[in-house]
């Protein structure tokens, strides 16, 4: 067995009193894909917030790397990082929302050479060639000057992707990136991502696009009320799941 | 939150939009003739309103009361310039202080800390809540409450004496203090208001991108404040300027100030305050000027049609 690139232990997250997350437990390996998928509300995007440490994990362990997220563990005791060494073990993963989120006051080169020249402080000059070489590779060249107001969905969630990539990240965290585009853009979206998995990027990617995670995913994992009900291959997982809950939610997305 | 470049006459807008894409159907399906809808009330309405404005600018202009000689002849008095003068810096130093201790107090009062916002919140309360002139008399007798201004531990511990506060407060530093202080508080609410209109979304994608503190604040979440900062801004950097006039109870020479001094003598009140209000006048059409400068520059990115996405879409077509 290879090391794992995301390892959750009985994880879980409150928000008040409500559990949202009940002892999440799985395993992502390095260059595999993994697809989460599961009904509104069963905390998909809550789990993977925590794998960037955007929330703080409330009990059990989570680690990304090997390394313990947002917690340095010593004499067996955990203690709580700052917000400096919180941002830096970040770096390891790009996350990618559904609402993009770029910075609407950039273009879009300056979007993606903001982190890597303002963050890791590497020379401008060297970032801008990455930087137009990714949006070749996302398709889009020639908008760079361009803001991210005068792009459609299906671009600035390229860009956002192109974004994340900038900081050579292990690990892509990907937030339904599809669910906020009309359905005539989901494509050009998804071959982005089958492209990077194909170049053997790590990916975590929260989605409804049941027939993308046939085709790319090494594993799919069916979450539901907080907790995994079932995870595998794509083939049992979504074509002969052994859970009732998992079967009763695909009838209904199918 | 897109489109929120203000229109400045909607009905007007309307209209435009409409005929413009009224008379472009037409040409597509076989040209139907358009004829624009008239506005008669508008047109007389404007008529009349232009008459007013032309014969009270008449009237004002050859009265012979209003004395233009007088103005003409004070205008450029020293004694007026050096008050410009100074309102100007009483202006440029409060509004500068006022807006960076207002942006500290604004990210305090944000603050999950409760100690730090409820500090925030107790300062803001209190200036905005007490008249400013009476604080800047305050500030101006300090040395009858505290006659020694010293720097050290609270609750009697060491100290170190700075030196006699009627030396140190002088009153263009009481007017200083005063106005600032009375400025952070607006400030740092309007600036609370542009921070609090930012999409979280924008701070989850910064922390995913390894920015925290300062630098999410600096590079990400405050260039996207300023566009909702900076129209009341305007106003406070204007109503400052006039505001500053207030001084004139700490007996400095500002603008004002000196108009009156001048008309104390001379009994020209009217042609006085004319200059002055000449020169206000001249100080604020300045200052709009920069404000659309600052607004156009931080309203990159969110104009709902800048003329650069016109020609990249018809680009990519
Ligand atoms: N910051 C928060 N404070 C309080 N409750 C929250 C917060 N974030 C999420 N929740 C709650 O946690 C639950 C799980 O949310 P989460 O967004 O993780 O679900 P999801 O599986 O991603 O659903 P969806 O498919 O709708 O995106 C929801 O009931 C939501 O209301
Ligand atoms: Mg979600």
């Amino acid at each position: 067995m290879t090391t794992a690139m995301v390892e959750a232990r009985g994880v879980r997250k409150n928000f008040g009193v409500i559990e949202i997350l009940k002892g999440i437990d799985l395993r992502v390996e390095k260059g595999s894909v993994t697809c989460l998928i599961g009904p509104s509300g069963s905390g998909k995007t809550t789990f993977l917030r925590c794998i960037n440490h955007l929330e703080k994990v409330a009990a059990g362990r989570l680690y990304v790397n090997e390394h313990l997220v947002g917690y340095a563990e010593r004499n067996g005791k955990l203690y709580e990082m700052k917000e400096r060494q919180t941002a830096r073990s970040r770096l390891n993963a790009g996350m990618v929302f559904q609402r993009f989120n770029l910075f609407p006051h950039m273009t879009v080169l300056e979007n993606i050479i903001e982190a890597p020249v303002h963050v890791l402080g590497r020379p401008r000059k060297e970032v801008v060639v990455e930087a137009q070489a990714l949006l070749d590779r996302v398709g889009l060249g020639d908008r760079g000057s361009s803001y991210p107001q005068e792009l459609s969905g299906g671009q600035q969630q390229r860009i956002a992707i192109a974004r994340a990539l900038a900081m050579k990240p292990q690990l892509m965290l990907f937030d339904e990136p599809t669910s906020a585009l009309d359905p005539e853009l989901v494509g050009e979206v998804l071959d982005v991502m089958k492209a990077l998995a194909e170049a053997g990027m790590t990916m975590v990617v929260v989605t409804h696009e049941l027939g993308f995670a046939r085709q790319v995913a090494d594993q799919v994992i069916f979450m539901d009320g907080g907790v995994v009900v079932e995870s595998g291959p794509p083939e049992e997982v979504l074509d002969n799941p052994q859970q009732e809950r998992t079967k009763a939610f695909l009838s209904k997305v199918l | 939150m897109q489109n929120q470049t203000p229109v400045p006459d909607a009905k007007a807008f309307e209209t435009q939009t409409l005929t413009g894409r009224a008379s472009a159907d037409a040409v597509a399906e076989d040209s139907i003739p358009v004829v624009p809808l008239k506005h008669p009330v508008r047109l007389v309405l404007a008529v009349v309103l232009i008459m007013v404005a032309l014969s009270a600018a008449w009237d004002v202009a050859v009265n012979q009361r209003y004395h233009w000689d007088v103005v003409l002849s004070y205008l450029f008095a020293p004694q007026i310039l050096a008050g410009a003068g100074l309102t100007i810096v009483l202006t440029v130093v409060s509004m500068s202080v006022g807006i960076a201790l207002g942006t500290v107090l604004a990210i305090m009062r944000l603050s999950a800390n409760p100690i730090l916002s409820t500090i925030s919140r107790g300062y803001i309360w209190f200036f905005r809540g007490t008249p400013l002139l009476v604080q800047l008399i305050f500030w101006y007798n300090i040395a009858a409450l505290y006659p020694v201004i010293a720097f050290g531990l609270p609750f009697g511990g060491p100290s170190m004496i700075l030196g006699s506060a009627n030396v140190l407060i002088t009153p263009l530093g009481a007017a200083l203090l005063g106005l600032s202080l009375n400025e952070a508080a607006y400030m740092a609410e309007i600036i609370r208001g542009g921070i609090g209109s930012v999409d979280k979304g924008q701070y989850d994608a910064a922390r995913a991108l390894g920015m925290s503190g300062g630098k999410l604040m600096n590079r990400v979440i405050l260039p996207q404040a300023m566009r909702v900062v900076l129209p009341p801004t305007g106003n406070q950097v204007i109503s400052m300027l006039k505001g500053t006039s207030l001084v004139s109870v700490l007996a400095i020479s500002d603008l004002l100030y000196s108009a009156q001094i001048i008309y104390a003598n001379n009994y020209q009140t009217i042609p006085l305050l004319i200059v002055a209000s000449l020169w206000y006048l001249l100080m604020t059409t300045v200052l709009s000027f920069f404000q659309n400068k600052l607004e156009r520059r931080y309203g990159r990115g969110f104009d709902s049609a800048p003329r650069r996405s016109r020609k990249s879409k018809t680009r990519t077509a």
